[in-house]
């Protein structure tokens, strides 16, 4: 397959692109779809291709039109709902877990509930309590949903077709910082296969996994325990429900010990789940431990938010711990990969 | 009604002061100091300004994420906003909450939070409260034309009338949410003041440009309120100059029209009321000069305070999650 570069925003506008021109039961409906930003660039040139009966801006009726999209479903209707932020979701909690994740259930398998909804996640430039929450582990503790959570641009194109052409309800995860991240991209119609993660890096010493955007900080930390001869295998979670228990179990088998990064908090989320999965499917003595956000609302100020997160210095002392070694200065000597509340030097804020 | 003399002349510098405030922070903003998102108000001061003038200090107001005049124009303390909006320590939320979580107390600001919508039914339930405990304290709660739109909004004026609560709901119509125009959110006939009215609520609509009007009105419909103990919903008409989020203006991505945004620049509130004040001879260049140095001079000590003023300890991040 031809690829070429493409950043993580323009990946996600590909796959819907094509699966709208393949599809005339696609539609694109959210806040700002039309408007001049596109939500990011993920909705450029749709309104322009496919029309305003396919792509439409809407009231700030979350929670109703949550429910239009999951009615139109079941009028042969395959919408993408996006929200600006997993916030704007929580007004819709009752459409999402009372209604969409049960619908096939609670009809036997009559009538399926084919939506995507996109939840994007904010951080950094002082966004706050409201608008930076992660709570992807809200969405895959129910049944009936599936949670899509990619890390990569390839990822993004490919999991979003996978989602469109799904017949469930899927929970499509973005990190706000990924979307200006580049990485090369297939330009057909393609799918990654929901439920299945990716190896990212081979590793003999310890497990590291992680998804969305954490994913970049165990890439990086793996830069900074090379410096102390450990070599961790990567793993990039990619679909948090259903998770994929194998690739976990037979790596963790394979190096003994894991860290389970967590993209949010770290109390009854997905790093609880992955430990679980390990305590539950290995035999032998495992040394595991899991790292998250901090056990706090995220806040506003720089100075606070900065500590909110883990990142690569952060995971790289973790797991150095785990080896028993106690390095001084980590922060210093490796600072470059410490992000600050901004995803890159040329963001100029605000959000 | 004719308004004092006093009273036109305090309107008119609460005005230039909110005005100047916002312009501020926009001038300052590029020095990635202030790294939070800011929803200014800049053509809507007349609105915070003429309801304010009619509040106590106990009455008690709510806001939502373009919230720094409903703040100012009710007392908040301006070098604590300022200080937030910096992330600092002496910031009125501690720096924990940034420019869309403004609160302070003592004024009456009781809460300011970006989603939208989420504030209106909470202001409700302190005016509910208000009634248990047998206080005639009035609840003002702003929101923009956007909340309307939310379910939530609905929920809660019927309630409100249901129990009779003294409250002041107030909806700045300017027309957008973000980018966003009424056409894909409102039909063309929807009409708020008579869906109020129909909902058991008295409604009026006024022209939120004016800030004489806005005085005026707000101050009949206040007083009817505090005596009837009903609520009221005024609607006002208005206008922001600048981009929804951000420091700009940003009217060359074409989502208004120039017409539209020229026939609303015309109605600017601060400009009018300045020349109305000037022919009637009210003021003079003398006494604009005078405010704006004094203005300054406050803004100057603001910023500067701000700027040397501590970012919160890194333990403070784990303060203050329970009670
Ligand atoms: C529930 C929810 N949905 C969407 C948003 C995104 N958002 C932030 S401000 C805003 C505009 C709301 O418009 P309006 O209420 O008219 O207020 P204005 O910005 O015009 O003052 C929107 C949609 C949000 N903060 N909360
Ligand atoms: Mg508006």
């Amino acid at each position: 397959m031809h690829k070429r570069k493409l950043n993580f925003s323009e990946a996600i506008n590909e796959g819907i692109d094509q699966a709208m021109g393949k599809d005339k039961s696609v539609i694109v409906m959210g806040l700002g779809v039309d408007d001049p930003k596109r939500i990011f660039g993920t909705t450029r040139n749709l309104i322009e291709k496919y029309g305003k009966n396919r792509v439409f801006d809407l009231p700030t009726s979350e929670n109703a039109f949550t429910g239009f999209a999951i009615g139109a479903s079941l009028g042969n209707i395959k919408p993408i709902l996006v929200h600006q932020r997993v916030e704007f979701a929580l007004l819709t909690m009752d459409q999402i877990i009372n209604q969409a994740a049960k619908w096939f259930y609670m009809n036997d398998g009559l009538m399926n509930v084919p939506i995507v909804i996109r939840l994007i996640v904010g951080r950094g430039w002082g966004q706050g309590p409201q608008h930076s929450q992660n709570l992807s582990s809200l969405f895959a503790h129910i049944p009936g949903l599936k949670v899509v959570s990619p890390s990569s641009p390839n990822d993004a194109k490919g999991l979003m077709i996978a989602s469109i052409l799904d017949k469930n309800p899927i929970i499509f995860f973005e990190n706000r910082w990924l979307h200006t991240t580049y990485g090369d991209v297939p330009k057909d119609f393609f799918r990654e296969t929901i439920g299945k993660s990716k190896i990212i890096s081979r590793g003999t010493d310890i497990t590291l996994v992680a998804d969305s955007y954490m994913t970049i900080e165990i890439i990086n930390a793996k830069k900074i325990l090379k410096d102390f001869n450990i070599n961790p295998e990567i793993i990039d979670l990619r679909t948090l429900r259903p998770i994929d228990e194998k690739t976990i179990i037979k790596s963790v088998n394979k190096t003994g010990k894991l860290l389970a990064v967590d993209s949010g908090w770290v109390k009854f989320g997905i790093s609880a789940e992955i430990l679980s999965i390990v305590n539950e499917n290995i035999n032998k003595n495992i040394i595991s431990k899991r790292i998250g956000i901090k056990d706090t609302p995220i806040p506003s100020t720089r100075s606070l938010a900065n500590h909110s997160y883990p990142n690569a210095v952060t995971i790289a002392s973790e797991v150095l711990k785990l080896f028993d070694i106690k390095p001084k200065n980590m922060f210093n000597k490796y600072s470059k990969f410490v992000p600050g509340d901004i995803p890159n030097e040329n963001f100029r804020g605000p959000f | 009604m004719k308004v004092k003399k006093k009273i036109l002349l305090e309107l008119y510098f609460d005005m230039l002061r909110m005005r100047s405030v916002e312009t501020r922070i926009a001038q300052e903003y590029s020095k990635q100091e202030m790294r939070c998102p800011v929803h200014l108000s800049v053509g809507q001061e007349a609105i915070a300004c003429g309801i304010s003038k009619n509040l106590q200090k106990k009455d008690k107001v709510f806001s939502a994420h373009r919230s720094h005049y409903h703040y100012l124009a009710k007392g908040g303390n301006l070098n604590s906003m300022i200080a937030e909006l910096f992330g600092k320590e002496s910031g009125c939320a501690g720096g924990k909450g940034g420019s869309m979580h403004l609160i302070d107390l003592k004024a009456g600001l009781f809460a300011a939070v970006p989603i939208v919508g989420s504030t209106i039914p909470i202001g409700v339930g302190l005016a509910w409260a208000n009634k248990i405990n047998n206080k005639k304290d009035l609840v003002v709660i702003y929101f923009g034309e956007g909340s309307t739109e939310e379910g939530v909004f609905y929920e809660s004026i019927n309630f409100a009338g249901i129990h009779d609560l003294n409250i002041l709901f107030v909806c700045e119509n300017n027309l957008y949410s973000v980018y966003s125009g009424l056409g894909n959110r409102q039909a063309k006939k929807r009409n708020l003041v008579s869906i109020s009215k129909s909902m058991g609520i008295s409604a009026t609509k006024l022209n939120g440009n004016n800030i004489e009007t806005v005085f005026i009105e707000s101050n009949k419909i206040i007083n009817n309120i505090k005596t009837t103990n009903k609520p009221h919903l005024l609607e006002l008409s208005t206008y922001r100059h600048l981009e929804h989020c951000g420091p700009f203006n940003d009217d060359k991505l074409n989502y208004r029209e120039q017409k539209e945004i020229n026939y609303w620049l015309k109605k600017c509130p601060l400009k009018n009321f300045e020349k109305l004040l000037l022919n009637k001879k009210i003021i003079n260049d003398q006494t604009i000069n005078k405010y704006i140095k004094k203005i300054d001079n406050e803004l100057n000590q603001a910023f500067n305070k701000a700027r040397s003023d501590k970012f919160p300890n890194k333990n403070k991040l784990f303060t203050n999650v329970y009670a």
